[in-house]
């Protein structure tokens, strides 16, 4: 019991170093930018441009760092919430090795496997663009063609069906109230499809609200 | 004059890019070398490795798109450092449009004035510092709290993350049917969800048929890069029939 805490705690604290480096590392490049170029914007200029997006994305923040951090595990979470893409990647990236292996979210196994699948997919994905970007010339007119737009508009739908098969059949009872729930929402309400990351706590809650009646009554 | 493709911010998205590489390699060596200790076999990671490589590859060339959009205005290498660390497409073209706008700039034609692309840069990069701050504050907090269900309830500690997962599931299957009233075409989302659904349900059939463990190993990644290609000749379909 012992050695686990000390693993974790040693996960934070070298995970707040390496964020909050990485913080100072990102502050740098704007910084750098302006150095190099001898410019400062103005100050209202910039808090202009922050206040068209600021109010939401700060809010996103907020909601993300309270629902991902117990799902990407410790360190994933200082993994993930440097590299990104966290909804459309690195959370159904966690999810589907932890369904390969068959090891509990919640315990250690699960941490370091989760943090295992989000490391391998941070890399990959700064592979791919690498590759991306030094392959530009030929690759553009193939990624930018009409043809194959679909596929790449459709990731989502993609990623989500197979996800909800596994874990709406084994877990269907939580499942029903939620799913429900944000069909109706997002039928009616079509231009919330621009908040889903928004919603992604409300379903949460919903989910827990059902499991604790099921639970406390002793059907789960 | 600023040239948003000149070797300068090459540079930088280098050394950007290497510490994210170097985190990322960090964080995996540690875990892996946990999960040895914890008596987990080296075939599992791999394997664990393998299929979450297979996964990242559509997101990621999607992610590639992102770069391929935002650089008409500002250059290949700052979009590259944006997508590689935090950014999404969905975050960092509203944070660069509402810089250019405040401005008085757009986003048609590559940003050549470096008060514009610095303010652009600030804005991209201040808009994303509080997860990273939020994180190491309040990331053990939130941890030890769910620590502490587990501690008086075992199984309702499990309960409850899988909850947190299925709030996650269900919103972005409601997203998925947001465009329904558009008519037939609003369908093709779902359409494609079903097909991966559908895929993912036979490779567990396949499984539990076979016994072969490879099918559910890959069965997600393949599922999804099964639909992906489908809702080619699906969309094709669907937009000749409406």
């Amino acid at each position: 019991m012992k050695k686990e805490r000390s693993y974790r705690d040693s996960t934070h604290f070298y995970g707040r170093i390496w964020m909050l480096s990485a913080l100072f590392l990102f502050l740098c490049v704007p910084f750098a930018i302006c150095v190099y170029c001898g410019v400062w914007p103005p100050i209202t200029l910039v808090l202009k441009g922050l206040l068209g997006v600021a109010p939401i994305f700060w809010t996103v923040a907020v909601i993300e760092v309270i629902t991902y951090v117990p799902m990407l595990g410790t360190g994933g979470s200082y993994l993930g919430f440097v590299t990104g893409n966290l909804s459309n990647l690195k959370v159904p990236c966690a999810l589907n090795a932890l369904q390969l292996t068959e090891v509990d979210a919640s315990s250690e196994e699960g941490d370091v496997i989760s943090t295992v699948a989000i490391a391998t997919s941070a890399l990959v994905t700064t592979l791919i663009i690498v590759l991306g970007v030094l392959l530009l010339v030929p690759l553009r007119p193939i990624l930018e063609s009409k043809a194959l737009a679909p596929a790449f508009k459709n990731i989502l739908p993609s990623l989500f069906g197979a996800l909800a098969v596994v874990y709406i059949s084994k877990n269907w009872k939580l499942a029903i109230a939620p799913v429900v729930f944000m069909l109706i929402l997002f039928i009616s309400v079509p231009s919330l499809a621009g908040s889903v990351g928004i919603l992604v706590p409300v379903g949460a809650l919903i989910a827990i609200g059902v499991a604790r009646i099921l639970y406390k009554k002793g059907k789960l | 004059m600023f040239n948003p493709n000149g070797s300068f911010m090459y540079v930088v998205t280098i050394v950007v890019i290497s510490f994210v590489v170097a985190q990322s390699l960090f964080f995996l060596v540690r875990a892996w070398k946990r999960a040895r200790a914890l008596g987990m076999e080296s075939k599992t990671l791999r394997k664990v490795v393998t299929s979450s490589a297979l996964f990242t590859i559509a997101p990621a060339v999607a992610i590639l798109m992102g770069v391929i959009t935002l650089s008409h205005s500002l250059g290949y290498p700052f979009p590259w450092l944006r997508l590689s660390v935090i950014g999404a497409l969905t975050y960092e073209l509203p944070a660069a449009q509402s810089a250019a706008a405040a401005a008085g700039a757009s986003l048609d034609s590559l940003i050549t004035d470096p008060k514009v692309y610095s303010a652009i840069a600030w804005v991209m990069t201040l808009g994303i510092i509080p997860g990273m701050i939020l994180v190491p504050l309040f990331g053990k907090k939130i941890e030890n709290g769910l620590d502490r269900i587990k501690q008086r309830d075992k199984k309702w500690g499990e309960i409850f993350l899988t909850g947190l997962f299925m709030g996650m599931i269900s919103a972005f299957l409601g997203y998925i049917f947001s465009d329904i009233r558009a008519g037939l075409t609003g369908w093709i989302p779902v359409f494609v969800m079903i097909i991966s659904a559908v895929v993912m349900a036979v490779f567990g059939l396949l499984y539990k048929k076979t016994n072969a463990r490879w099918l559910t190993d890959y069965a997600l990644p393949l599922s999804m890069l099964c639909a992906m290609v489908l809702s080619i000749p699906l969309t094709q379909l669907i937009t000749s029939i409406a």
